[in-house]
């Protein structure tokens, strides 16, 4: 543990002091492991941390990012299979143990600074990118988000994949006496054909399950190559998703679905102001009702986690209906009752402020050169809170076991549908006052994340309910009332563009003042205590991302940004500050098109003249849209394109207008993620983004009255059903690049597309989401 | 106030010791351990909870238990079973689900839908499947319900 708080307290302070660690990449270390890495289990060797082999040939790859949909417990262990030359149908996945530092996602951590891509390849980029890396190695902490799984996974799967089909090879020769070069694998076996002048004959096999032991204990070969692209067959195919077949049929477990022996279930009921705490409860009319156990109270502030009370009965109906009937009292003097449209009001007022004030961005004359300009152009954007409603409440089961029980000293259990295992790890060691080593986390299917279950404040009340009425497991559930009540919402922000053409008409300055509250210090200061300290020190990149990063070639740029605190709690919500600086981007890019009087697919182009890979991501989805070409009436298209979490994706919407409202018949949309891993599963997820973007663009929409949440259920915050959803069309830009990501990136461009073809039926600039045109 | 029901599920006959009033929602879920059939919003307004009530779709969290005894109620564990319907064979191969969550329900409104029109239009995919699914798999399960149905064409041939 001392180890580890100095390594922490080292790299806190290696960013805090923001020096520049020339060679830290040294440091990185070995993330492979080796024969003695992974936990003993009978049947099965561990050829290295990611590989355990079966003497059935069934092997099992480590996965330390989880499945949330999202399709990474097929895409990675692809890369793992297809080096070793190994058949889908023979490939399982198991969650990474806890407690080792190689299992660490080191990408999401160099994705802090504010680099312009254009300059990611610079030195000092570079510099800041690997202490990011670094950072993420020291820390080791098992996180999936920021799009990152596959680019964090991919190098170090294919040596994991190459290491271990090189002991298999070696120890398949040992056994035939032959050199390991006469070897060669094919379908989860070793084969050596043996030559004899100039014939060959029959082939001697050894199945991957019968060489294990062997393998398990010899050396690692020299100089393990992982495959070229030409060698590889299983990467880049859509190989169907292992995770399918029991999504099928009801046999998945997510968070909400574990069932223990006496378990009882514990509706929860929590402050509906952030902040606010529980004055006092009277349960008496609870208690009365049938199949309840009691009426607990829990503490507030660990993880972000409202105060509350829970009813615990027999089952989650009659639980819900008891905590409904607990007469409570809430606390909340002190805190000052805000609604949305106050808050809006405040974070407007920031646009003339010249203090506080922090430059994320600054190019050529930068502010200046908008005086120069011969004709200027700005807007005031604004986009609101969202509620992330994943299909799955937040719910989390917890069991406390009596001391001694356990032989390897376990004292807390805990079920959780989780993004961050590390991040639930250390809530729960703080909530029960245990060490890590006392807790086991069963790490479930997830009904849906997007960023949500980023955080930890589910935990909370199980691991307190449980301790109450312990050694019985409870189950905390939260209605969807509760859920929507006590979310980490997306921020609102506001934001003022303003751009300038020269004489000529050309492009020649851009300006942009935002305005929001940062998430990553409450979102660290929440999940990992530590690391908040350190980013409160730090401007958050997420404020302003999106507005500043895009590859637009203007020579003058000035991007800042004033940080406007808000007690709303707000959180990471897929694309992150993409997900509203896109529209602001986007919608303004094609202002200024329109007032040049130019196509804007044509403006977008004449301002991507250096930057050929966003001028064929733009192109295809314009070609394959049949961008000029003619439509039905009543139907227009909108163009965008956007760069986020390195990956570069273009829509093109088709959208008409129904009752008042639009109506997106289809998106086309193109994408370069660099090497694709499975087209299916990148298809799949721009699809969903499309989906997902185009309910928020639509409808989303949180409020504030009082300090309260004004929507209660999916009613109040509407969603696209079957019935209004577009034709997706997906196209992949071939790549050798390193892969990048595809979890987020098709979101942010969706909102500015479709505004952009209401613009062009309409005649009418929508410069607030959601898009109402009445 | 507890009351044995008998219910007919999945083609067997079963009692549950409950409330009366209690959802056939959590029944399934608390009661019988058949935690397929999902809960998302409680109000019928997600279908996450849709279970097939004599081959009709039903959403389960408002329908009272009492209700539907001695009805023949379907869930996802009996779609296919043993075997994989064909619905289920379709929503593999077009690769439907994502994080998976709403599709039992999506699945079984799919189910009372053919069980009604066996070659169903777009427009009556639109009106029957309005299930909520945040992944946003929507598509796929248009496409998964064609396929699906014209299976069920061939194997009735």
């Amino acid at each position: 543990m001392k180890r580890r708080t100095l390594l922490v307290g080292g790299a806190v302070a290696a960013v805090a002091g923001g020096g520049l660690l020339v060679g830290f990449g040294r440091l990185l270390g070995d993330r492979v492991g080796d024969a003695g890495t992974l936990p003993v289990q009978a049947g099965t060797v561990g050829l290295n941390g990611w590989v355990r082999l079966g003497q059935d040939g069934v092997v099992t790859v480590t996965m330390a990012k989880t499945e949330m949909g999202q399709g990474i417990s097929t895409a990675l262990p692809m890369i793992v299979a297809d080096e070793m030359d190994l058949p889908i149908s023979l490939v399982r996945v198991a969650p990474a143990g806890l407690d080792q530092l190689r299992y660490g996602n080191r990408i999401v951590f160099a994705g802090t600074w504010w680099f312009h891509p254009d300059n990611a390849q610079s030195w000092l980029a570079r510099r800041f990118t690997e202490m990011g890396e670094a950072n993420g190695a020291l820390l080791g902490v098992q996180i999936t988000g920021g799009s990152s799984s596959v680019s964090d996974s991919f190098e170090m799967l294919r040596l994991a994949g190459a290491s271990a089909r090189a002991l298999l090879v070696a120890a398949a020769a040992a056994r035939w006496n032959v050199p390991p070069q006469e070897c060669t694998t094919v379908a989860g076996g070793v084969v050596h054909r043996q030559v004899h002048d100039g014939l060959r004959s029959a082939a001697a096999r050894l199945d991957y399950g019968a060489l294990a032991e062997e393998a398990a204990r010899l050396p690692l070969p020299a100089d393990v190559q992982p495959k070229t692209a030409r060698q590889r067959s299983l990467v880049g195919t859509a190989a169907p998703r292992l995770d399918v077949p029991e999504k099928i049929d009801g046999r998945a477990v997510y968070g909400i679905d574990v069932r223990l022996p006496g378990m009882l279930f514990a509706a929860v009921r929590g402050c509906p102001v952030p902040g606010g705490r529980l004055a006092g409860f009277n349960a008496a009319p609870a208690k009365a009702m049938p199949g309840v156990r009691d009426v607990l109270s829990y503490d507030g502030g660990e993880a972000g986690c409202a105060a509350g009370v829970a009813a615990l009965a027999a089952d989650s109906w009659q639980a819900q209906l008891a905590v409904a009937a607990v007469q409570v009292q809430w606390d909340t003097s002190g805190l000052t009752p805000f609604s949305d449209a106050a808050l809006v009001e405040q974070m407007r007022g920031a646009f003339e402020r010249e203090k506080g004030v922090f430059v994320f961005h600054e190019r050529g004359d930068g502010a200046r050169a908008m005086d120069r300009a011969a004709r200027t152009l700005h807007a005031d954007y604004f986009a609101p809170w969202l509620a992330h409603a994943t299909m799955e409440p937040m719910n989390c089961t917890a069991q406390w076991l009596p001391a001694g029980q356990d032989p390897a000293g376990v004292r807390l259990r805990i079920w959780a549908p989780t993004q961050a295992p590390s991040f639930a790890i250390e809530t729960a060691a703080r909530v029960s006052g245990l060490r890590r080593e006392q807790i086991e986390l069963h790490l479930t299917q997830i009904g849906g994340g997007f960023g949500r279950r980023l955080e930890t404040d589910y935990i909370v009340p199980a691991v307190a309910l449980a301790r109450a009425v312990q050694p019985t497991p409870v189950q905390a559930l939260w209605s969807r009332e509760e859920d929507m009540a006590h979310d980490f919402y997306r921020p609102a922000a506001v934001c003022r563009v303003q751009a300038g053409f020269d004489e000529q008409g050309k492009l020649l300055a851009w300006r942009t003042r935002s305005v929001s509250d940062a998430i990553t210090p409450q979102f660290l200061a929440r999940n990992f205590p530590l690391m908040g300290k350190a980013a409160g020190m730090l401007p958050d990149r997420t404020q302003a991302e999106g507005l500043w990063d895009q590859p637009y070639e203007i020579p003058h740029r000035y991007c800042d940004h004033v940080s406007a605190p808000s007690p709303v709690p707000i959180g990471n919500w897929r694309s992150v500050g993409h997900s509203h600086m896109a529209f602001f981007t986007e919608s303004f890019i094609d202002e200024l098109a329109l007032a040049a009087s130019v196509d804007p697919l044509a403006f977008r182009r004449g301002l991507l003249a250096a930057h050929p890979r966003h001028l064929a991501v733009l192109d295809l989805a314009a070609s394959k849209a049949g961008w000029g070409e003619a439509l039905p009436g009543g139907r227009a298209r909108g163009i965008a394109l956007h760069e986020s979490f390195g990956t570069i994706v273009a829509q093109v919407a088709e959208v008409s207008i129904e009752e008042g409202r639009p109506r997106v018949h289809r998106v086309v949309c193109a994408v370069d993620c660099g090497l694709v891993i499975n087209p299916g599963i990148v298809a799949q997820q721009v699809e969903g983004s499309v989906i997902f973007a185009l309910s928020a663009a639509l409808y989303g929409n949180i409020t504030f009255r009082d300090g309260k949440v004004e929507q209660g259920n999916f009613p109040a915050y509407e969603m696209v059903r079957m019935r209004e959803a577009p034709r997706v069309e997906t196209w992949i830009v071939p790549s050798e690049a390193p892969p990048s990501g595809i979890g987020e990136p098709a979101t942010p461009p969706l909102a500015p597309a479709v505004a952009n073809a209401v613009c062009m039926l309409t005649g009418k600039r929508l410069r607030s989401l959601p898009l109402r045109l009445a | 106030m507890s009351a044995t029901i008998r219910l007919l599920l999945n083609g067997a006959p079963v009692d549950v010791d409950v409330d009366p009033a209690t959802p056939l929602l959590w029944v399934l879920r608390d009661h019988l351990n058949l935690t397929g059939t999902k809960y998302g919003c409680g109000v019928a307004a997600c279908g996450a909870c849709t279970v097939a009530i004599d081959g009709k779709a039903q959403r389960s969290c408002v329908m009272p238990v009492q209700a539907v005894a001695g009805r023949k109620i379907t869930t996802i564990e009996g779609l296919g079973a043993p075997a994989l319907h064909a619905l289920q064979r379709a929503w593999i191969e077009h690769q439907v689900p994502q994080c998976g969550y709403c599709q039992s329900g999506m699945l079984m409104a799919a189910y009372g839908l053919l069980n009604d029109a066996h070659e169903p239009t777009d427009a009556q995919i639109d009106a029957a499947i309005d299930n909520i699914c945040r992944c946003g798999t929507v598509q796929r399960v248009r496409v998964a319900i064609h396929t699906a149905a014209r299976m069920l064409k061939e194997e009735a041939a």
